[in-house]
């Protein structure tokens, strides 16, 4: 057993969640498969297989890109289908790649990347440009809450590493951006294909002073992104050993939401707004003096209440909204149009509900950010906003404070699909 | 007092709370557990997970037969010290059944039965949740899958039809005789096991440090020899100082020759290696580019 309160100390990197995103064949899974080689996470035999490949198929220079796909559908069709997870590591931290391929109709899989992304990274061809897939991957991201975007410039090899072409990129791309909820943003120019400034610095852009990316992505500062200040700890599921030595144990398990919490503190139980204070906070093998997001620990109260799955412990003077009607942005994913009127399941935090459309305000253009109101319904990959009322209480604070309480996804009762994915706005009028 | 986790914390954080969401939304999880260092891990994390009380649901083990005594003996040492049920599938079982018809010849391999034997043995006790060890760092067509990943009422897997997976909201929604596969370790590396396995103690099979053991070679692979497996012409037995990279069925699994006998030195050649785990030791995974994937879509673990 490990001591009390002790952490592991081996692997002391922290953790970085990218998603990238570009149109196809702006080059990411070339820039992956470069990320993945220089830091040496591709083995010798993944490496041949690729090379033989490459040479099979008549190429002539090995194609890294071929490292990341994946299915047979992928490898036959020579497009990536569906989102991919891949890992690297370097001593300063453990990256998590949101692989999220750029087609027309996979709005999904880029919102899917980036729900869980503390960056995200968008490739534009030096040659094309800001093209309109480019635009809808950065709003997409502004949405998604992600902190830090970071546009690579690629194939700057096929335009002459020209300063001049970068610059008007950037240009254009600034404009834009201005209309978006971006906190940080980057810009790199890079041949994926050739290696400049992604893990090496370039002789080629000597004009360029900024970091490489993978220097980038080893020092981004993502420390203050997470909501450390609003305490919310939804309720997953309650521990009660029935064994002679713990008799009395009951430990209420879960995910630190966000926010601090410390023995002592008073809390309140939504929904039934009893207070009490902290008893105790146990991780494996005994107390611990505080948690925090995103720790999984279990948390004994000094009071014997109800409590159970979905409810949710918060301080006092600092509460969720509690409603029942949520005004949202939704992103659509299943081929059968969102049906305003419609009832499905939504999951919240730990809460599972009913929930039924009360109205469709508007379907976002996520390439010009244009609100179409006359639209009825929401198709595949569509985004907007709408109103939902559901059937239990949820506790919700708004996506842009916290993307723990303020996110959703919706459920079709008859299929069980995942239909969509919700952001909270706050309680619907 | 710091407010940031170390990738392994995370990394921990995250399965556990898979762990107790299983738990809390399904009504008959199981989780599979093979003796592997995959499983090990996972294990300990369920084992945190309920603490102080017993992890609330059994484990299982699809049980090839054809396993080192090393590995039985840890996997029982561990369901008694946890005090949990095993429920072990048998692939001699279907066998003597003819659910399935065993390979001959001197490369047969009880590797693929165990899909029979495990959708079985899932139909027979009507679970409906089964976590399994698999790492997407493991193999290509692993890269792709969920967290929660849906099977059919055959337990077969579709990969181009999956549901999306956003935030920490996972669906486990499915109707009777559909199941929910789950990956507590998806986002875990090779080397994030073993650095795990250091910090925290956690036991494995003696298996994967460095002993003396008769070995033979074959496809560039050492096996070990073992009454499952017949040795063909040319191939001589040697004694080696060898250890294992993963633990399955002994008449597929290869060992690499090492002198690493503790943790320390394993995560140092495993930093070190120029090879995957499954490409340098996995016979099964060297059928075919896509052999991953079409076992995976059978129902494989
Ligand atoms: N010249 C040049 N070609 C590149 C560069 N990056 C990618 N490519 C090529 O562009 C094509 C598409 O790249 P790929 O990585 O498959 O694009 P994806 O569809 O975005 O994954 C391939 O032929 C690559 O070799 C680059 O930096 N310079």
């Amino acid at each position: 057993m490990a001591p009390l309160g002790s952490r592991a100390t081996g692997g002391s990197t922290e953790m970085l969640r990218f998603a990238t995103a570009g149109s196809v064949d702006d080059g990411k899974s070339t820039l992956i498969g470069r990320l993945l080689l220089e830091t040496k996470q591709i083995f010798e035999d993944q490496l041949e297989a690729v090379e033989r490949t490459s040479r099979d198929k008549g190429f002539d220079y090995t194609n890294l890109a071929l490292l990341t796909d994946g299915l047979r559908a992928e490898r036959e069709q020579g497009i990536t289908i569906d989102v991919a997870y891949r890992y690297f590591a370097t001593p300063r931290r453990k990256f998590i790649i949101a692989d999220t391929p750029g087609h027309v109709q996979y709005t999904r899989n880029m919102v899917t990347g980036a729900s869980t992304a503390d960056l995200a990274l968008v490739l534009i061809d030096a040659r094309k440009g800001v093209l309109e897939q480019s635009r809808r991957h950065a709003v997409i991201a502004s949405l998604l809450q992600v902190k830090h975007l970071v546009l690579c410039v690629n194939k700057m090899d096929l335009v002459d590493f020209d300063e001049g072409r970068y610059d008007e990129i950037c240009a254009e791309f600034v404009d834009f951006a201005a209309k978006l909820d971006i906190d940080d943003l980057t810009f790199i120019p890079i041949s994926a294909l050739l290696g400049d400034n992604v893990v090496q610095h370039s002789h080629n852009t000597p004009w360029y002073e900024g970091p490489t990316l993978l220097h980038h992505l080893e020092h981004v500062y993502i420390g203050s992104d997470r909501n450390l200040i609003d305490a919310r700890f939804p309720v997953q599921y309650v521990i009660r050993p029935m064994s002679h030595e713990h008799h009395d144990y009951r430990g209420y398990a879960g995910e630190v939401a966000s926010g601090i919490f410390r023995p002592g503190d008073e809390v309140v139980v939504l929904p039934t707004g009893f207070s009490t204070t902290i008893a105790g906070i146990d991780e494996y093998g005994g107390p611990i003096p505080e948690a925090f997001p995103p720790m999984s620990v279990s948390i004994r109260l000094a009071d014997d209440l109800d409590v159970s799955r979905g409810d949710m412990l918060c301080r006092p003077n600092n509460m969720p909204t509690v409603t029942q009607d949520v005004d949202a942005m939704i992103c659509w994913f299943s081929e059968r149009p969102l049906r305003v009127g419609g009832t499905y399941l939504i999951k919240h935090t730990t809460r599972t509900a009913r929930v039924r459309v009360q109205q469709l305000n508007y379907r976002l253009d996520v390439n010009t950010l244009h609100r179409d109101e006359s639209h009825g319904s929401l198709a595949m990959n569509d985004m907007g906003r709408i109103g939902l009322r559901a059937a239990v209480p949820l506790f919700v604070d708004e996506y842009r404070r916290n993307r723990r309480t303020g996110s959703f996804i919706l459920v079709d009762e008859a299929t069980f699909e995942t239909v969509g994915a919700g952001m909270v706005l706050g309680s619907a009028p | 007092m710091t407010t940031q986790l170390t990738h392994l914390e995370a990394l921990e954080a995250e399965a556990i709370h898979i762990i107790r969401e299983v738990a809390a939304e399904f009504e008959k999880p199981v989780m599979l557990f093979s003796g592997g260092k995959d499983s090990a891990v996972m294990l300990r994390l369920a084992e945190k997970a309920f603490w102080p009380a017993r992890i609330p649901f059994p484990v299982m083990h699809v049980d090839t037969g054809h396993n080192f005594d090393e590995v039985y003996d840890y996997r029982d040492r561990r369901v008694a010290e946890l005090g949990i049920q095993l429920v072990v599938a048998s692939v001699q079982d279907s066998i003597d059944q003819g659910r399935v018809v065993e390979e001959t010849g001197p490369r047969a391999s009880r590797n693929r039965l165990q899909t029979v034997t495990l959708l079985d043995a899932i139909a027979e006790h009507g679970f409906d949740a089964v976590f399994g060890g698999g790492r997407r760092d493991e193999e290509k067509a692993r890269a792709k899958e969920r967290v929660f990943s849906f099977r059919d009422d055959f337990g077969q897997w579709d990969p181009k039809n999956q549901r999306p997976e956003l935030w920490n909201l996972y669906n486990g929604k499915h109707r009777k005789g559909e199941h929910i596969r789950v990956f507590p370790l998806s986002n875990w590396t090779e080397l994030d096991i073993w650095q795990y396995v250091a910090d925290d103690d956690v036991e494995l099979p003696s298996i994967y440090y460095a002993h003396r053991r008769k070995v033979f070679r074959r496809d560039g692979m050492l096996l070990a020899v073992t009454p499952y497996i017949t040795l063909m012409d040319g191939e001589e037995p040697e004694e080696l100082q060898v250890r294992f990279r993963t633990v399955g069925d002994a008449s597929c699994t290869g060992a690499v020759e090492s002198s690493a006998a503790t943790v320390e030195q394993v995560i140092q050649e495993v930093a070190a290696s120029r090879l995957t785990e499954r490409g340098a030791t996995r016979a099964d995974d060297r059928i075919s580019e896509a052999g991953m994937e079409d076992r995976k879509r059978e129902g494989y673990f």
